[in-house]
């Protein structure tokens, strides 16, 4: 039950605004409605009889995503899925992208987490439009919770939109939210084999960047072994090395961004 | 624990469709899975049948067809067997390989009365 509307959430996703404590949009029901009351008919089906079918399982979710791709497109919004382990430092990424690039495209932002807004705290300090997708249980975003955010957004034309995905390696590469790329997040404070333990993911990304790279002196990590399982895993990766926390590397990375929005 | 996210559309879109047919009860499911779906099919299994309770699918037999990965050597064209995503080539040694197949996740049919 929401303790502000009175409304059964459940465990559905809800959508929050920074600073705006009265504000809030149920997502519903995640896009999965259960159907418990069926009305018996009064035919006997004596016998089973097999119904050909041929449905993708994620029909549902693909083709939002492709509603919601389409809506970016006809706006010209660069949607990008930023996905990592919890701590890889996306948020971080956000926060150095996001005032290199806000003087010459809008930048909105759409937060995953399962509970709290403080990441769209942190990214609403840097003044541009930020939604907090609270995901409650769930592990990844779907694309009926960008759907419902985008609609409360009024996305500028022309604009660049990051999606902070929830913090998993796993779940999150299976569900299109209709974005143009993901962009995968890895930190020298994992392990290099990483790509190869979690090859889904790598698999399903345009481009990886490796975080952290300020503290490669001081922990055993091979930065050219891990591009190398990257790419085995991926060989159309667009690869890219920087330190969030000291901006060594995020030229290079904001160089071929902005490369991305002229194409648009 | 996406298998719970795929269990309840699987539950859903069979529900819908067991209605538009005017089904009593859902019997089998008959699914396919690529090997490098992302899906672990024990853990869809668990899930599936904790979400399908209540449903006009509770107790239908959930059959699923594994599909073996196909990959192909963007160096040479090569087409061979894959077991992960990433895979050398058998012919030239390549890792330059593509997924053609293996990551298929449908409803292929169901059995109702």
């Amino acid at each position: 039950m929401c303790d502000t509307c009175g409304c059964s959430s459940g465990d559905g996703a809800v959508i929050y605004k920074p600073g705006d404590a009265s504000f809030h949009v149920h997502v519903g029901d995640g896009g999965h409605g259960h159907h418990h009351d069926h009305v018996s008919h009064a035919h006997e089906h004596a016998h089973s009889r097999q119904v050909v079918f041929e449905q993708d399982v994620l029909l549902r979710n693909n083709l939002l995503a492709e509603r919601n791709r389409g809506y970016f497109e006809a706006r010209n919004v660069l949607a990008i899925n930023f996905l990592s382990s919890p701590g890889s430092g996306k948020t971080s990424l956000l926060e150095k992208t996001i005032p290199l690039i806000k003087d010459d495209h809008p930048v909105s932002v759409i937060e995953g987490d399962q509970q709290t807004t403080r990441d769209a705290e942190r990214i609403q300090a840097l003044n541009v439009p930020v939604l907090q997708v609270n995901t409650g249980t769930g592990c990844h975003l779907d694309a009926l919770m960008i759907n419902k955010a985008v609609r409360e957004m009024n996305l500028a034309d022309n604009s660049l939109l990051c999606i902070e995905n929830v913090g998993n390696l796993v779940c999150p590469a299976l569900f299109d939210l209709g974005e143009a790329m993901k962009v995968v997040v890895i930190s020298v404070t994992e392990g290099d084999d990483k790509p190869l333990k979690y090859p889904t993911m790598f698999h399903e990304a345009e481009v990886c960047i490796l975080n952290k790279t300020d503290l490669l002196p001081y922990v055993p990590f091979d930065a050219a072994k891990c591009r190398q399982n990257a790419m085995m895993v991926n060989h159309h990766l667009e690869w890219f090395e920087l330190s969030a926390a000291t901006e060594e590397g995020v030229d290079v990375w904001i160089k071929w961004l902005k490369s991305k929005l002229k194409e648009d | 624990m996406h298998e719970m996210s795929i269990a309840m559309s699987i539950v859903d879109a069979v529900a819908a469709k067991a209605g538009e047919e005017h089904a009593q009860k859902v019997n089998g499911i008959e699914l396919e899975v690529g090997k490098l779906s992302g899906v672990e099919i024990e853990s869809l299994r668990f899930c599936f049948s904790a979400v399908a309770k209540n449903t006009i699918v509770e107790g239908a037999d959930l059959a699923v067809r594994e599909v073996q990965p196909l990959g192909e050597c963007s160096e040479c064209g090569r087409r061979f067997p894959m077991s992960f995503h990433y895979a050398k080539c058998d012919s030239c040694g390549s890792f330059k390989t593509d997924l053609l197949s293996g990551r298929e996740l449908s409803i292929k049919s169901i059995t109702i009365e």
